[in-house]
């Protein structure tokens, strides 16, 4: 049938384009994303990010609890980074307050929060090489992980969610035996991180499937909202720990790494120097960290003063913010989540046209979401 | 008359028993290495459980598979979703009739060994592609059609890189091939280092390990082509993988290392004893020779496999069309010009110059071929490190 061929739309040799379902239960989305993929051959034409399997209306819930109860809420969260979580909830409700904290509360919260950091990155390290097929890191990632879990075990006795910062302070003393422990996971770590580096980073495979994959440039990354590492991988220097420090972050030196490109391997570079960059950050703290109180004084129910408060966090995935209105009750009136990998899934669209079906799993490997954050 | 024809007969069906039989459990011991190596490599324990070490693991396994729920897709093509398996399977066994164990213990030997072997297990990829078709499901059909292209990309480049064995063989015969190289005392990846290395690279993507593993890719197609199988069906494709992992290592083996020549044969160390005995340690020894370069080579495929990431699709055509096919081809031409000098120059010169050949191959290809350009040195790396 010559005609028909003729009266195509193009004279060129076309395929035929195929909607895939990526998710929710695909084993590379990292919880239940579902991404609605058309594909022509193997070439994403498109994309659509359908999220909401998880949601559980922690905003909401919130309203129900008093000031306290809430932090158990943010411990499930991002619940690979649950102390980040406890720390910006607390640290917004705090500023609500106008409490000071004392300052070995201070420490313990820096010491718990970078650890949290290095933690969260070694996860996202990975889950984004097995992704890319390395699965040994993997293993050795959470070899490395496991010795953090240990640390906050012996801290709150709980290895996921902590609820350990509390308002106003900690909920227990360092015990003993974990500064000793703590410099001793310090010491041998940046030789483990040499040791991904050295089956990664200079990796030719590694390279091909990371150089110049999802690339967003720092304007398109500050226009979408992004954070975190995936914001400076763009080559944007902008930390929350240097751009409105809190805590008492002003008080360590450290440098904010940033990339030149923005692709998936800037990114990856990006977060293996950060947790170098949290190790010095510990270890400063640990050999810095004053004896004394570790709890403010706290009323037994807390009603901050009507008014409304923003405070945010630099989370191992980006700004974290809690945003708390109070009516001068016990409980908020209202409470609203920034969370990082909702705002970063935003950019997910710009990052995966055009490239291949595996390149997707790359890049959601490189935006380090986690769902029960996205969809909180 | 009869009872010679009837004896070769009975001996032929023993030897094809004993083969798939012993192939068969190798395949479960080859899964049981791969956990075990795997388990080494990143630092925990592998299988544990069922007896000593996790011995019986596999035993288990089996067993496990073959009481599972056999599922099929309401709306797959049921006769095909059956047959894929066996496709996949029947070539992978057939393909062990050549394979020389030892000097007294091959099924057969045909004068054109090789060449079966490559006409025949190249078959097993319509198994892949009808399962993948047969599953009616997205991610098995894209899983079909990766294998198909790496089948067609990777069986150039595969044939091709073993014709420098070839040339110095003067044969196909599997058998042949190992006389050669035993008569002579050197093994041919002496002579042929980029042929070895360019078989092992083709092999792994004919195999589909990784980095070549993209009809699987479990964490893109989920499991690929396999994705809708359970069960005694899943084994199948499973044991055909393994299988197929045996049978590139054992022609690897043969090409290359030697076959079932002792590496200590310049020794000239006689079996002591006589009749039965003696015999028996003849057949046996070389036999182990064999298999011990068999499981180097899967030692090394496994190695691979848990070090690297996964290539992406159309780096791996990329790979195969633009990289190793011209080397391969280079390999041929290199390897005539080597036979002529084989026969002409001592030892001591004709290595020196082989292996500097192979170096000065490599490198001009690497300046040549343009992806290639950077493959050593990360310049990413550096422009990051100037940056911040």
């Amino acid at each position: 049938m010559p005609e028909k061929i003729k009266n195509s739309e193009s004279e060129d040799f076309k395929t035929e384009e195929i909607i895939v379902n990526m998710g929710p239960q695909h084993p590379s989305t990292h919880g239940v994303l579902r991404l609605i993929l058309t594909l022509d051959g193997e070439v994403v034409k498109d994309c659509e990010v359908v999220i909401g399997y998880l949601h559980r209306g922690v905003e909401k819930l919130c309203e129900q609890r008093d000031y306290r109860q809430n932090i158990v809420y943010t411990d499930r969260l991002d619940y690979v980074a649950s102390m980040s979580n406890n720390l910006a909830y607390v640290l917004a409700v705090e500023k609500l307050l106008g409490v000071e904290i004392p300052e070995r509360a201070e420490y313990i919260r820096v010491i718990c929060a970078e650890l949290q950091r290095i933690a969260s990155h070694l996860l996202w390290l990975g889950t984004h090489a097995m992704d890319i097929g390395a699965v040994t890191v993997f293993l050795y990632c959470f070899r490395e992980r496991e010795d953090i879990l240990d640390l906050f075990e012996m801290l709150s006795g709980a290895r996921l969610t902590y609820n350990y910062i509390h308002i106003g302070g900690v909920a227990a003393d360092l015990p003993d035996g974990f500064v000793e422990k703590a410099k001793k996971f310090l010491d041998t770590f940046p030789a483990h991180i040499d040791e991904y580096e050295q089956l990664l980073s200079k990796n030719r495979m590694w390279l091909d499937r990371t150089v110049d994959i999802g690339v967003i440039s720092g304007e398109d990354a500050i226009d979408l909202g992004l954070s975190g590492p995936s914001l400076r991988g763009s080559g944007v220097k902008w930390d929350v720990r240097k751009a409105e420090p809190y805590s008492i972050y002003d008080r360590f030196d450290f440098k904010v790494p940033i990339g030149s490109k923005g692709d998936t391997y800037d990114r990856y570079i990006v977060r293996l120097e950060e947790m170098r960059q949290s190790v010095k950050i510990v270890k400063d703290a640990l050999s810095q960290i004053p004896d004394g109180e570790i709890m403010a004084k706290v009323p037994r129910i807390i009603k901050p003063p009507e008014g409304e408060v923003y405070r945010s966090i630099e989370a191992p995935k980006g700004e974290l913010g809690f945003y708390i209105v109070s009516d001068g009750s016990d409980k908020p009136y209202r409470v609203k989540i920034r969370p990082p990998s909702f705002v970063n899934l935003e950019s997910f669209k710009k990052m995966v046209q055009g490239h291949l079906v595996a390149d997707v799993i790359a890049i959601i490997g490189t935006l380090d979401i986690v769902l029960g954050e996205v969809d909180r | 008359m009869i009872y010679s024809f009837l004896r070769d007969i009975v001996v032929a069906l023993i030897k094809i028993v004993v083969v798939m039989g012993v192939c068969a459990l190798a395949v479960a011991y080859t899964a049981y290495l791969e956990r075990k190596v795997c388990a080494w490599i990143q630092s925990r324990l592998g299988p544990m459980r069922v007896g000593y070490h996790g011995i019986l693991q596999p035993i288990a396994d089996g067993l496990k598979l073959f009481i599972k729920e056999d599922i099929i897709p309401s709306k797959a093509d049921k006769i095909l979703f059956y047959l894929c398996p066996v496709i996949c399977l029947v070539p992978a066994f057939t393909v062990l009739a050549v394979i020389p164990w030892s000097p007294s213990f091959y099924i057969t030997d045909i004068n054109i060994g090789l060449l079966f072997i490559f006409a025949v297990s190249s078959l097993g990829v319509f198994g892949l592609v009808m399962a993948g078709w047969a599953s009616n499901s997205k991610y098995p059909l894209i899983g079909g059609l990766r294998s198909a292209a790496q089948m067609v990309s990777y069986e150039v480049s595969i044939g091709l890189s073993v014709i420098g064995v070839l040339i110095f063989a003067e044969s196909l015969s599997m058998v042949e091939i190992i006389e050669k190289q035993a008569e002579s005392g050197i093994w041919f990846i002496l002579v042929q280092p980029l042929g070895f290395f360019l078989y092992i690279v083709c092999a792994l993507a004919e195999t589909n390990r990784l980095p070549f593993d993209l009809p699987e890719a479990e964490t893109e197609l989920v499991a690929g082509y396999q994705t809708e199988y359970s069960a005694m069906k899943f084994a199948f494709f499973y044991l055909a993988e393994y299988l197929n992992m045996i049978v590139v290592s054992a022609i690897g083996a043969t090409l290359f290392l030697g076959g079932w020549g002792s590496p200590l044969a310049f020794l000239h160390i006689e079996i002591p004893g006589s009749g039965m005995m003696k015999a028996f340690l003849e057949g046996l020894i070389p036999a182990v020779w064999f298999c011990l370069k068999v499981l180097f080579i899967l030692f090394l495929f496994i190695w691979i496999r848990w070090t690297f990431p996964r290539y992406r699709y159309d780096q791996l055509m990329q790979i195969g069309w633009k990289i190793l096919l011209p080397l391969s081809l280079i390999n041929i031409g290199f390897a005539g010009i080597e036979y002529f000098f084989y026969e002409k120059l001592a030892w001591y010169i004709f290595y020196p110059i082989v292996w500097g050949g192979t170096a000065l191959i490599i490198i001009i290809s690497f300046k040549f071929i343009k992806s290639f350009e950077n493959f050593c040195v990360s310049k990413r790396r550096s422009d990051y490190e100037t940056a911040t």
